[in-house]
């Protein structure tokens, strides 16, 4: 019975009861509701289901396979360890935006047709955007504006791209599409921007690090994630995601090594994973596919483990910045340690859960003999360990010692880093579980001798030239300061239109003041007073005529009071006359 | 509270530095017993993975502080 219910139904409407209820009760239906929506994935069989006939077209609420089945367990699973987090916190918006949020991305990843993905994706951009709004700053109010900006023009892109495609084709049901055609290219890029496809990015980095503490935590999982999943329904095999994906890897990691917010080296460092599945996808084979599919699996886990581990940072201290924190290992061991094994994790070390998830798209890289690929997918391998490995662990739990004495996180946030840390472990110790659930079968073995001295040689030596770097004190200093990424071109440039704009706007508006409040009324007020005497005066002014005869006669220069119709009567009639007219139409249709 | 302070000694963070070395060399002998199949000719070098990983850590530190130079502004630029 409860399986007639579409999972993204029972977080979207779910969500809605939140407010009327209080205390304990409602913590446990909050969390209750991530667990309905697993049981449900696990117990529906493969195909489609949840099929509403609108219009002409089927709203396919349900496309069951492999490939969405595995990104539906994992939104199930992040969205309980992510309101398990926020639990404590009294903010109903935050509660209800978070969990239509992840309502969103589920109906994302089970739409069998292009309306109702375009409609979840909206669904995704409004609520999430509450996730930011709610820090209630006003950094965090701009940064969601220029989130939502972003993702409306997207969503845009999308939709057209889905105009023409259903125009074309006649149906709204879609699946694989070649990069061909004005279509292909609209919802590509539509995709890209949820993505963060350099150069289309820099939303990410600007926003996420404005959410409050726990929003970050499903901003993490959701959005790019679910651009993965669209991406390698529609686009798997597409060459340029080959490239893309692979200078994704590569120039956040730069950005991460300077930035001095610790959330937006996080930020970056989610780019950077991103990129690895975008070219997996481009490569397209059995095992680049899996291998992105595993990838996002184990990303959205240790991800969201490092945002709450710094989150709780962020919680306990109320700063985030590497400059403000350091040596917290000293009172906050526990969270040190499961920031220390998101960060083992997402480095891809040995008996963590990236290793296994990581290396196989590198793998495909390899198998395909795409060196330059492989050679800067290993580059940012090596840099990912530099920056969300070494960095974001030393710079707020050890480094200098910042002073800062601050209490563990409470309980509730404990447990939730607890359930992710135990997973990125448990993933990489034993990959067999998730390999079961890839889309294609997996005959990948990913410790081979070969593979794990080679890993470790790449991650250890990368450590040895951050700890020369340091001790040397060559290594970049943290600075309070921020550096310009691509959204400079929508931040000033918008400022830049806007000066354009309202400078021409205000001279018209001041000419148009000067013509039709001053100069029009003044002198048709004044002709229309004493008409023949006025225009008498003009006709001797532009003759050149002395206009002295006329003087006794010159107006008054204060008009007499008129009795005037008041505008807003003429407004009443003209609205009656239109309902009339409407009502007729209507009635006459 | 109880803290920790196991860093705060001097000789500690020497001893995690002489195992961290000591690590580093068991990786390069072990690197001479490992069966290597490769996708590449210089995959299957010795010790490939170690150069290839120092060298590009520093080259990132190194690209970076040119990029610093670049795209570093003042925390409230955008305000």
């Amino acid at each position: 019975m409860i399986n007639s219910i579409p999972p993204a139904a029972i977080f979207i409407i779910g969500a809605l009861f939140i407010p009327f209820l209080r205390g304990k009760i409602k913590s446990a239906y909050m969390l209750l509701l991530p667990v309905i929506a697993f049981y449900i994935l696990v117990t529906i069989p493969e195909g489609k289901h949840w099929v509403v006939r609108l219009l002409d077209y089927d709203l396919i609420f349900g496309r069951i396979d492999r490939l969405s089945l595995v990104f539906g367990y994992i939104f199930s699973i992040i969205s309980f360890i992510a309101i398990l987090f926020a639990i404590q916190v009294k903010d109903d918006v935050q509660h209800v935006s978070g969990l239509i949020y992840a309502g969103g991305a589920l109906g994302v990843t089970f739409a069998g047709d292009f309306f109702s993905l375009y409609i979840f994706w909206e669904i995704m951009a409004v609520a999430s955007t509450f996730l930011i709004l709610a820090r209630r700053t006003e950094k965090s109010h701009a940064a969601a504006f220029r989130y939502i900006l972003v993702h409306v023009v997207g969503g845009l892109f999308l939709l057209a791209g889905i105009i023409i495609y259903v125009s074309k084709t006649g149906t709204t049901e879609f699946a694989f599409m070649e990069l061909k055609g004005l279509e292909a290219y609209l919802i590509f890029f539509g995709i890209a921007v949820n993505a963060a496809i350099p150069p289309l990015h820099p939303w990410l980095q600007d926003a996420y690090p404005e959410a409050t503490v726990t929003g970050a935590v499903f901003l993490s999982a959701f959005t790019t994630k679910s651009a993965v999943y669209v991406m390698a329904r529609i686009f798997p095999g597409a060459e340029i995601l080959i490239w893309l994906g692979a200078f994704m890897t590569a120039i956040p990691i730069f950005y991460a090594v300077l930035e001095n917010d610790i959330r937006r080296v996080l930020a970056y460092s989610l780019i950077n994973q991103v990129g690895f599945m975008m070219c997996g996808i481009g490569i397209g084979t059995a095992l680049a596919i899996n291998g992105t599919v595993s990838h996002a699996f184990c990303h959205i886990l240790y991800k969201a483990l490092l945002f709450m581990s710094v989150g709780s940072v962020l919680h306990v201290t109320g700063k985030i910045r590497c400059t403000d924190l350091g040596g917290l290992y000293k009172t906050m061991p526990v969270t040190c340690l499961f920031c220390m094994i998101g960060a083992a994790s997402i480095s891809a070390f040995p008996m963590f859960s990236g290793f296994i998830s990581k290396s196989m798209i590198v793998s495909a890289a390899g198998h395909g003999k795409l060196v330059i690929v492989w050679l800067m997918l290993q580059f940012a391998s090596a840099g990912v360990f530099h920056h969300a490995g070494i960095k974001v662990p030393f710079f707020t739990f050890f480094g200098h010692d910042s002073g800062i004495r601050a209490k563990e996180p409470p309980l509730n946030m404990m447990i939730a880093m607890g359930i992710a840390a135990f997973f990125c472990v448990f993933i990489g110790l034993f990959p067999q579980p998730l390999y079961s659930i890839l889309p294609y079968p997996v005959d990948y073995v990913p410790y081979t001798g070969a593979h794990v001295v080679g890993q470790l040689q790449l991650l250890m030596f990368g450590a040895l030239a951050f700890t020369l770097l340091i001790l040397s004190g060559y290594y970049p200093a943290e600075l309070r300061a921020i550096n310009l990424d691509t959204d400079w071109f929508y931040r000033k440039g918008s400022r830049l239109v806007v000066y354009i704009f309202t400078g021409i706007s205000m001279k018209i508006a001041q000419i148009c003041d000067f013509l039709f409040i001053k100069f029009f009324p003044e002198k048709l007020g004044a002709i229309s007073r004493k008409p023949i005497i006025s225009l008498i005066g003009l006709y001797y002014k532009t003759v050149g005529k002395d206009t002295a005869p006329l003087e006794g006669y010159s107006e008054n220069p204060k008009p007499e009071t008129v009795n005037l119709i008041p505008a807003g009567i003429s407004v009443l009639f003209s609205v009656f006359f239109l309902m009339l007219l409407a009502v007729i139409f209507f009635v006459g249709l | 509270m109880k803290e920790l302070k196991i860093f705060d000694k001097p000789e500690n963070v020497k001893r995690l530095l002489y195992i961290f070395y000591a690590s580093l060399v068991v990786l390069l002998i072990i690197d001479f017993f490992i069966h290597k199949h490769a996708d590449f000719p210089w995959e299957a070098a010795t010790n490939f993975f170690a150069v290839y990983g120092f060298v590009s850590c520093v080259a990132l530190i190194f690209i970076a502080k040119i990029l610093r130079k670049i795209v570093k502004r003042k925390e409230n630029y955008y305000d």
